[in-house]
């Protein structure tokens, strides 16, 4: 019980943290479902709803009755937090110190239905949370999953409209699926419950069948199971080389923004995932590659107007060389020091550039403009579409290079690396030249991955290099999983493509990013597609069957 | 003897030896060409000082966390920068309404007083949260893993604050006490410097004389010298991690008003610059080690006032000021790389860093 009212009182204040930070009202504008529920109302349901299981799953010995009167007991104060909340706005004009706290807030919180109706209302739905949460707990695992896939699913659609309702326009005899599914701000109601139906069955099937399936794939002899693993390959290809085609021209500057930060993040893999040298100052390579290219290439400053192509070889090789020359201060520093003093050249190295002592040759403050475009047999990659091909080759190329690094010999010095400086010395691990290789090869990729940005944008800033960049990168790999390269892609994916698509919720961007850090961290340390002796390692002692496997 | 040298030095010692000597000689090249140019007066160099002094002992307040913080638990509070902007940014609110009744005009320093505990108040209290949410389930964990954590609460922190209160440039009020100029001959030192100054250095002594004088204070240094043991003397070590935070925060949020005195402006971003800075004064001054925090604050103050003017300019160098920023991150880097224990700090880098 006591464990139940603090996980209420938690709940509560997380609740009204939201909505005083503006997130409820700002989510609200979207609908999920049509006039039915919105965005913001999700995310209070969804918040009460983990917080009221959280409270049914920790009651003690599992006794049915007390977990269900926990859970009813957490959200029944988390309704309670929420009806303080919109009596205290209405009493004191929170808005002095709070900007968020608008009377709409308020409107949204009681579901439009006044105070006098909103607050038994608030109490209710916390309590229906609550009973639900503890339904679920008591329901079979079977029913919770196919439930919460399809509820899932739901919202995803729901949060997802802008990009799936274009992609199905494009797609001729699919975009009859718009009318049916779409309304013009979220799902319509049978659209949303069709959506659920299928889902659910779809999840229901997978459940029984799943594992006669895998068992009759893994059952394939190993020439069959080459055969079909190449297809998975050469399918997944194609389906990279036509996806700007059938995404459109929105859809695919989102890809070519995440390819972007694909490329960083597989560079960055390698300093901090491969080597666990963690580099705060990592934008500076970036900045360094695009820098290259700006000077190399534009006629505004007009030193050497070279083509994109006949620059590219130097931009990387200025990336590499600057990888050494920043790596060497730093060989000796470990942890703390060195994410510090990395942090502190990436900001020098953005304070020189803003500076007007390198104004006639970096253009200061303005910028470098009228960067040309790069030419591919004779045709200019100018819209995303083009760009994105550009992306996707240097994207293929960088992952394999580090697919084949990671076993490399120097792949496992890294490594070693990682686990203990001292004892890879002692192993026989030059330190030196390990250390810089990784300094050298990420700033090599994070080079070219800045070439391209300044190509694709025409033009350059030291703006557009602050620290921020280097946290975003950081934050894919550490959410993607340290050291996994597929994990960079969840990672790019999660953290730069799907804020992307929801552009008006731009204000909480860090704010969420920061919370997933942090919950990572607490919760799921090796990341969302871990390596698995990277998982092993942060799961020590426990008992194997605690995480599930992708 | 000389053998002995000759082979412990590495290609990269020379190469490090090389630019730190560049630098020197560039220091020396430029502060001398200022001086015989004469471009300066020593007024100027007077408010160079002051100024520095103050902005220094902002510094060293803040960097009074870090290095608590560092001492007990052997990481970077990252979000220590975000613990400093959540105090006068709170109290902002406080003084903007004191402000309007006239309260502030009428009772100046009864209204700063309460300015400041509201501020050190929620300092405080996002210090313990942080520490108690966000640190103490990773203190096991591998050194890279509460590191990461701290940058991601860095970044909550000022995010919620920004959707708190908003993300514009909060204005504060101005103190009619603190305007004006005293003269001391013939140089002249503005008021509210001199009040941050001698605020600043009443606040370093108490808690100076807390940490080496007092019973708490002493098992805070226990546990900083070693938990287990002290754990093993009936120290609580839980106690002693959040004293450190809740010492940190306070002198974070106190830190916060001064710096809201001397600029007169709030903003959900304010940390990070000061919180960098900060972090530097207390590598500067030998992470772990309280008098060296604030020696290195100070410091770190004084070079940056004084050091663009008087390096930089000389060398011919347009708009020496823009590169202040520069000038501390090279000084950061340039201690990490040849005196990573700092000034005062004991052998601590190597062995446990």
């Amino acid at each position: 019980m006591k464990q139940a009212i603090k996980i209420g009182l938690i709940g509560g204040v997380v609740e009204i943290l939201l909505a005083l930070i503006g997130m409820i009202e700002a989510f609200s504008q979207r609908y999920i479902i049509i006039d039915i529920i919105s965005m913001g109302h999700t995310l209070i349901f969804l918040v009460a709803l983990l917080m009221t299981s959280l409270s049914a799953k920790r009651t003690p010995h599992g006794n049915p009755l007390r977990a269900m009167i926990n859970a009813l007991t957490s959200g029944l104060i988390i309704g309670g937090f929420l009806a303080v909340l919109v009596v205290m706005g209405s009493l004191v004009n929170l808005r002095k110190v709070f900007i968020n706290a608008s009377p709409l807030l308020y409107q949204w919180l009681t579901f439009n239905q006044g105070i006098k109706a909103g607050i038994p209302l608030l109490l209710t739905g916390g309590a229906l949370c609550g009973f639900l949460a503890g339904l679920l707990f008591l329901s079979s695992k079977l029913f919770r999953r196919v439930l919460i896939i399809s509820l899932g699913s739901v919202v995803g659609a729901g949060v997802l409209q802008d990009l799936l309702r274009p992609t199905f326009a494009l797609w001729g005899p699919l975009s009859v699926m718009n009318e049916w599914l779409f309304s013009a701000n979220g799902l319509t109601l049978y659209g949303a419950i069709g959506l659920f139906v299928l889902i659910a069955a779809l999840s229901y099937v997978w459940a029984k069948k799943g594992n006669v399936i895998r068992a009759n794939l893994n059952g394939l002899s190993p020439s069959n199971q080459r055969v079909l693993r190449i297809t998975t390959f050469l399918t997944l290809i194609m389906i990279l080389l036509v996806l700007p085609q059938i995404l459109g021209l929105f859809l695919s500057e989102v890809l070519t923004i995440v390819g972007l930060y694909v490329l960083l993040g597989l560079g960055l893999n390698i300093v901090v995932g491969f080597a666990g040298l963690l580099d705060l100052g990592y934008v500076a390579f970036f900045a360094i590659g695009a820098y290259s290219i700006a000077v190399l290439t534009s006629p505004e400053l007009g030193f050497f107007n070279l083509s994109f192509w006949g620059a590219l070889p130097f931009a990387i090789f200025i990336g590499v060389l600057s990888g050494f020359l920043l790596g060497i201060p730093v060989l000796k520093m470990r942890g703390d020091y060195l994410a510090i003093a990395t942090l502190g050249f990436g900001e020098i190295i953005r304070i020189l550039v803003l500076s007007d002592v390198l104004r006639p040759w970096l253009g200061g403050a303005q910028g470098i403009g009228k960067i040309p475009k790069a030419h591919i047999a004779g045709i200019e990659m100018a819209t995303p579409q083009q760009i994105y091909y550009l992306i996707l080759a240097g994207c293929l190329l960088v992952g394999f290079i580090s697919w084949r690094l990671r076993d490399s010999r120097l792949g496992r010095a890294w490594m070693a690396v990682r686990e203990d400086e001292d004892v890879a010395q002692a192993m026989g691990i030059n330190l030196i030249s390990t250390k810089l290789l990784a300094f050298a090869t990420g700033a090599a990729f994070s080079a070219l991955s800045g070439a391209i940005f300044a190509s694709k944008l025409g033009s350059v800033y030291p703006h557009s290099f602050n620290v921020m960049i280097s946290i975003n990168i950081i934050c894919l790999v550490i959410v993607g999983g340290m050291g996994s390269i597929p994990g960079v892609l969840v990672g790019a994916f999660a953290l730069v493509g799907l804020p992307e698509l929801l552009r008006e919720f731009a204000e909480y961007r860090l704010l969420v990013y920061g919370a997933a850090l942090v919950a990572m961290m607490l919760l799921r340390p090796e990341g969302l597609w871990p390596e698995p002796l990277q998982r092993r390692e942060l799961h020590e002692g426990e008992s194997s069957d605690a995480k599930p496997n992708h | 003897m000389l053998k002995r040298w000759r082979e412990r030095i590495t290609p990269t010692d020379v190469v490090m030896w090389f630019i730190g000597g560049t630098l020197l000689l560039l220091m020396f090249w430029g502060s001398t060409a200022t001086l015989i140019e004469g471009r300066y007066t020593s007024h100027h160099w007077f408010d160079f000082l002051i100024f520095g002094l103050a902005q220094g002992s902002i510094y060293a307040l803040i960097a009074m966390g870090y290095t608590m913080v560092y001492g007990t638990l052997r990481m970077i509070n990252f979000a220590h920068s975000e613990v400093f902007m959540s105090g006068p940014y709170t109290a902002y609110f406080v003084a903007a309404a004191f402000y309007s009744s006239g309260f502030l005009d009428r009772q100046p320093i009864l209204s700063l007083i309460f300015i400041f505990l509201v501020s050190m108040a929620t300092s405080t209290l996002i210090a313990v949260l942080l520490e108690r949410i966000a640190y103490r389930p990773l203190r096991t964990a591998p050194r890279l893993v509460p590191l990461i954590t701290a940058i991601g609460a860095s970044f909550f922190l000022q995010y919620t604050f920004r959707g708190l209160y908003g993300s514009g440039f909060q204005a504060y009020p101005v103190v009619k006490i603190l305007e004006g100029e005293w003269m001391f001959g013939v140089f002249r030192i503005l008021k509210f410097q001199a009040v941050v100054i001698v605020a600043a250095a009443l606040l370093m002594t108490a808690l100076y004389l807390f940490v080496q004088r007092t019973r708490m204070g002493k098992a805070i240094r226990a546990v900083s010298e070693d938990k287990e043991i002290s754990s093993l003397m009936g120290i609580d070590i839980d106690r002693m991690i959040v004293t450190t935070f809740v010492i940190g925060g306070m002198a974070a949020g106190a830190a916060g008003v001064l710096y809201a005195v001397m600029f007169k402006q709030v903003h959900f971003f304010m940390g990070f610059i000061p919180g960098i800075k900060a972090f530097t004064a207390a590598v500067l001054g030998g992470i772990g080690n309280i008098p060296g925090a604030m020696l290195g604050g100070i410091f770190l103050g004084l070079v940056e006032s004084i050091g663009p003017s008087l390096f930089l300019d000389g060398l011919g160098i347009v708009a020496p000021y823009q590169l202040k920023d520069a000038i501390a991150f090279i000084m950061l880097v340039l201690v990490l790389i040849f005196r990573p224990t700092g000034i005062l700090g004991e052998r601590l880098a190597i062995k446990k860093a």
